[in-house]
């Protein structure tokens, strides 16, 4: 028990006031992934049975600085009613048990179903069990991420409207505050500002929907979006791209789409589920948006190292990440 | 001049310590932070093995496509604000020459596994043998 958090206690006391027939609980797992939350896995003693859970945490319990890569998160209660929300239009995605109050002691955070699944995109992508089910998944993809863009969220005030030109404006302040002068990026910039236009449509955008925050089940497929930190209101062709920026496809770079499927299968499973009909070009201008952002995403991580905020080996490392997308740039826009 | 080791067996020992005899005692965060730091310390290596010639070629080109001189700094940081002005940009001949050559040294340092890294080797060889 040595290895148990801190906060275990706390976390038993409000779920036994806050949940019905609860009993006990098994030990807390850190569960790796999740750079930027804390993730738990638990098992409760119910009445009705044992109950698999999971904790989402901020880092530490507080709330996030906004230094760790994004700086655009909506905390931790907005994102559990986003996941509310979406669940409600059909969107798979875990159900929220409950949302930590600051009396509970336990920090910032909340508690959800854990959803049987694989994450790790190198099983997904290459086990055997998955064999079947693979060529859905682009479709599936497509389908959720129509449930995401028609979720009605009026009520949920947190979420800002950032849309393509917003991002590319604030992307470029943010690589300009590294310092660190990269050709790539700047052509990649120029080239944006003349394609990358402001929506047809402003909907509840995931932000980042990709391999590694898609629960994928052996028989079902897609079985649950993960990771909703980052929603907010946007331009939808921003998830329709992410998924497929080279990155993400962990080596199966002719599958466009998270290295499992075609933008075609993508975008006829988005048509169906009531999406509107949009093409590859308009998902390309986005996925060369999309690599750019990963890679100042990945100069963000370093710059957590560079200043004290998390010195780990993985944050130093990951800012050599970086060249990975500027020769996905070079593959996109020098051919 | 200093003694042996070399900066590269310096790090190679680092680097096959944690491999070899770390890494299989770790399990959980601590074994996931002793490969990153693996491989980390692979990039120091071929770092110190190609880091030096590949900067002397960057340099070479950046001298001969903006027409002046200065540090491998200065010239970036020159290419950048022209890239920026819309003063260069693909059609300036050489530009995409030197992105590609540049981008490709850098990659093959950092992550020679990256898929994008294979497919864009792989198509500048089939450039060079045209």
């Amino acid at each position: 028990m040595s290895d148990q958090p801190d906060f275990k206690d706390a976390l038993f006391q409000a779920l036994r006031n806050h949940l019905d027939g609860v009993q006990g609980m098994s030990e807390l797992k850190r569960l790796s992934g999740g750079a930027s939350q804390e993730t738990w896995a638990f098992e409760l003693a119910t009445a009705k049975g044992p109950q698999k859970l999971i904790l989402r945490r901020a880092p530490g319990g507080g709330g996030r600085e906004g230094t760790s890569g994004t700086g655009t998160a909506v905390g931790l209660d907005n994102e559990a009613k986003v996941i509310e929300a979406a669940r409600t239009n059909g969107v798979a995605a875990p159900a929220v048990e409950y949302v930590l109050k600051p009396e509970d002691g336990v920090g910032e955070g909340y508690v959800m179903a854990r959803i049987a699944g694989e994450t790790l995109a190198r099983r997904i992508l290459r086990d055997a069990e998955f064999d079947a089910v693979r060529p859905k998944l682009a479709r599936q993809c497509g389908a959720a991420m129509a449930g995401i863009h028609q979720t009605n969220v009026s009520g949920i005030d947190a979420l800002k409207v950032v849309d393509g030109p917003a991002q590319l404006a604030q992307y470029y302040e943010r690589y300009k505050t590294y310092d660190q002068p990269k050709p790539v990026f700047e052509l990649a910039f120029a080239w944006l500002r003349e394609r990358l236009k402001a929506p047809r449509q402003v909907t509840l955008v995931h932000a980042d929907f990709r391999n590694g925050n898609l629960m994928f089940h052996p028989e079902i497929g897609l079985a649950a979006v993960l990771d909703w930190e980052l929603a907010h209101l946007g331009d939808p062709l921003e998830d329709l791209a992410w998924i497929c920026i080279n990155s993400w496809r962990f080596g199966m770079t002719g599958k466009t789409v998270g290295g499992f499927g075609s933008v075609e299968e993508m975008l006829a499973g988005y048509v169906a589920a009531g999406g509107h009909a949009y093409t590859p070009d308009e998902v390309k201008v986005w996925e060369v948006f999309g690599s750019l952002k990963w890679g100042i995403m990945c100069m963000s991580m370093y710059e957590a190292f560079r200043t004290g905020y998390d010195r780990s080996v993985e944050r130093a490392a990951i800012g050599r990440r970086s060249s990975e997308t500027e020769i996905d740039l070079v593959n996109l826009l020098l051919g | 001049m200093m003694d042996k080791p070399t900066l590269l067996e310096i790090v190679t020992a680092a680097r096959e310590f944690i491999e070899q005899k770390a890494i299989p005692e770790l399990t959980g965060h601590t074994a996931f932070h002793a490969r990153v730091a693996a491989n980390a310390l692979a990039i120091a290596e071929r770092e110190i093995q190609t880091g030096a010639p590949a900067a002397e070629r960057e340099k070479a080109r950046l001298t001969a496509l903006l027409g002046r001189s200065g540090t491998l700094d200065e010239l970036n940081r020159a290419l950048c604000v022209r890239i920026g002005a819309g003063e260069i940009n693909l059609e300036t001949p050489g530009l995409a020459e030197h992105l590609k050559l540049t981008t490709l040294d850098k990659v093959a340092i950092d992550q020679p596994s990256y898929s994008g890294f294979k497919s864009a080797a792989a198509r500048a060889d089939r450039g060079a043998e045209v």
